[in-house]
């Protein structure tokens, strides 16, 4: 009756698989998200070990090829100022990459200690936790982050991923305070309070674990949010600022050039929906592998 | 009761000043209206550009306290300040709301409607093959970004006006703007120039919804589907049609009342970055430009705005709720 037995229903059976494993084992038998898994994997190899391998840097120009259509010198083809396609996209894709994983680890930890700390502590630390989170959700995120585009100008794209994930934790908070409104009234929190274990190592090693698939699911749908909010920033200017690039200032730069030079905008644009998709199909299938009661066609 | 609800009140009113104020703040100290005249070739004299830029109370030599607290004294009499053109933010708005409304309304409920028909039938039909088009269908489209959808559908424009031989100055289908200047409005050339100036943002803002309603609305579905109570009334003696509409999809309905309020909401400013890549002027791109513009009078007018839209949908989400589910009134 003590024992801590949320997460292993059946306990007293003898050979006990761990979870990982078992969740492994579910996901494994889901083509959809093992293909999405495989894809994602591959889009990251290519991002940072392609870019050794191809004779263009995405900082260099080819004067001697400009506006070239794919061709074997340039597989993506250049741009009017001979850029080499291949080689920005690539690096787009690295940024993207890094906003979304970086993002949504900031983005999903902090939504779990605010709202963890807010539900365990009560009192005014409470109130001023769920008061940032109303005003944060009040506050227009799009906007906010445009005003402030100045201040990450010629500096760090940290600012900007940290800005990001600032916008993107409010409604996890909520969620994660009001599970742990109900965690803390369990056996296993009052037997660890009452041996003298101080509130914020019960919140991460008895309360936070127990929500962890909600955490996990949670962090992989930040990632393809954040990247497609990083677009829609970058695409009006407020984003990553040159001379760096992204798939969000790649679309931007060059989505005039549609029609008439269509391997400036395809090819990012192509590689950065692949991308999304391939991260949404992983979190669909995590989140059925997690909690396989749930229906089969929860939304993202 | 009563006291619960005025202090709810309170708290909100509280929240949508606060959100203003930081935003006035922010813009006032990052944005630089001043840039507006330094560029000028000759530069007028510095007396003058302190006199403009106060005239519109955006002088950066005035504390921004100060400057706030002019700014809230007018809010509070209804007058949100002058734009960086020197143009009340009062006339912008009102011309502006109704572009927006112009371009959401029949966009937003025509997707809305038609994602939540497409969803509720592909979890009839789930592991079919119209159920599976439509998730393919749903993750496509949640996977792409507005922008680059509206681009798509921009340049599908252009090359079907290309390929019908629409090359002149009437086309087909415009992708820029809200009708051709100098039409009549209400002549029937005008409502025609309006229909054709209409189709593709329009056609973007339904894509998205069906793909986030269908997707919503199948899981709803489906969560409804195995449930006893479609059961008992197939047993009480329902067709399979009838119970599926009267009890399945109403209660599968319940659950997307956030959605309906925050969509009703936000039918002003939900269409950013369409707007702005088809040319309305309109909530959404006012959004974007008055940051472009360093209009800072603007950009706390349009976050006050959204803040109270926001609230409002809450406070619409709670009461569909109330209307659609009986246990929860009390």
């Amino acid at each position: 009756m003590q024992q801590p037995s949320a997460g292993q229903p059946r306990a007293s059976v003898p050979a006990v698989t761990s979870r990982a494993v078992l969740v492994w084992r579910r996901m494994r038998r889901q083509p959809l998200a093992m293909a999405g898994l495989a894809i994602v994997a591959l889009l990251f190899a290519m991002a940072y070990l392609m870019p050794h391998f191809i004779p263009w840097r995405y900082d260099q120009l080819d004067t001697r090829a400009f506006l070239s259509p794919p061709s074997a010198a340039h597989w993506f083809g250049t741009t009017q100022n001979g850029f080499d396609m291949l080689a920005l996209t690539l690096r787009g894709m690295q940024k993207s990459l890094v906003i979304g994983v970086l993002g949504a680890l900031v983005a999903t930890g902090l939504a779990a200690v605010v709202g963890a700390f807010a539900a365990y502590f009560g009192g005014w630390l409470n109130t001023v936790l769920v008061g940032v989170v109303d005003l944060l959700l009040v506050l227009p995120a799009f906007l906010i982050i445009a005003i402030l585009s100045p201040v990450f100008q010629g500096r760090t794209w940290l600012i900007f991923v940290l800005l990001l994930a600032a916008f993107q934790w409010m409604i996890t908070a909520r969620i994660v305070r009001g599970l742990t409104l109900s965690l803390k009234e369990r056996e296993f929190v009052h037997a660890a309070r009452f041996m003298g274990v101080p509130g914020w190592r019960i919140i991460f090693r008895h309360i936070l674990p127990n929500m962890a698939s909600l955490l996990i699911v949670d962090a992989t749908v930040n990632v393809s949010s954040l990247i497609l909010a990083e677009v829609g920033l970058s695409f009006f200017g407020f984003g990553v600022q040159p001379p760096d690039v992204s798939l969000g200032t790649l679309i931007g730069d060059y989505s005039g050039a549609a029609l008439t030079f269509p391997w400036e905008f395809y090819f990012p644009a192509g590689f950065l929906v692949a991308l999304v998709l391939s991260v949404n199909l992983v979190g669909d299938g995590l989140r059925d592998a997690l909690d396989p009661d749930a229906g089969a066609g929860r939304g993202t | 009761m009563l006291k619960f609800l005025l202090r709810r009140l309170a708290y909100l009113v509280f929240l949508v000043v606060v959100a203003t104020a930081v935003a006035y703040l922010l813009a006032a100290t990052q944005l630089n209206p001043r840039s507006r005249y330094e560029g000028r070739n000759p530069p007028p004299p510095e007396a003058v550009v302190d006199a403009a830029l106060d005239a519109i109370n955006m002088n950066d030599k005035t504390p921004v306290l100060q400057r706030l607290d002019r700014w809230a004294r007018g809010v509070l009499h209804g007058d949100f300040g002058r734009t960086i053109d020197n143009t009340p933010v009062n006339a912008e708005f009102g011309r502006r709301i109704f572009v927006s409304l112009r371009l959401l309304l029949v966009g937003s409920i025509l997707g809305m409607l038609l994602g939540l028909a497409a969803g509720a039938y592909g979890a009839v039909k789930q592991y079919r093959v119209p159920d599976r088009l439509l998730t393919l269908f749903s993750f496509v489209v949640l996977s792409t970004p507005v922008v680059v959808l509206a681009v798509l559908y921009k340049n599908a424009g252009i090359a079907l006006n290309n390929a019908l031989g629409f090359t002149g100055d009437t086309r087909l289908l415009y992708t820029t703007g809200e009708i051709t200047p100098g039409l009549a409005t209400w002549s029937w050339a005008g409502v025609q120039d309006r229909l054709a100036h209409m189709v593709l943002p329009s056609l973007v803002l339904i894509t998205a919804a069906v793909a986030f309603y269908g997707r919503y609305q199948r899981s709803a579905m489906l969560d409804v589907l195995g449930s006893d109570f479609l059961r008992t009334a197939r047993a009480k003696g329902l067709r399979r049609g009838q119970a599926l509409v009267r009890h399945g999809l109403r209660t599968a309905l319940i659950p997307m009342a956030t959605f309906f309020a925050y969509q009703f909401a936000l039918l002003f400013v939900g269409a950013t970055f369409t707007e702005k890549i088809f040319g309305w002027h309109g909530m959404g791109e006012y959004f974007v430009d008055s940051v472009t513009n360093n209009d800072v009078n603007s950009v706390a007018a349009v976050t006050l705005f959204v803040a109270v839209l926001v609230l409002v949908a809450g406070f619409l989400s709670d009461l569909a709720y109330a209307i659609l589910d009986p246990r929860v009134r009390v």
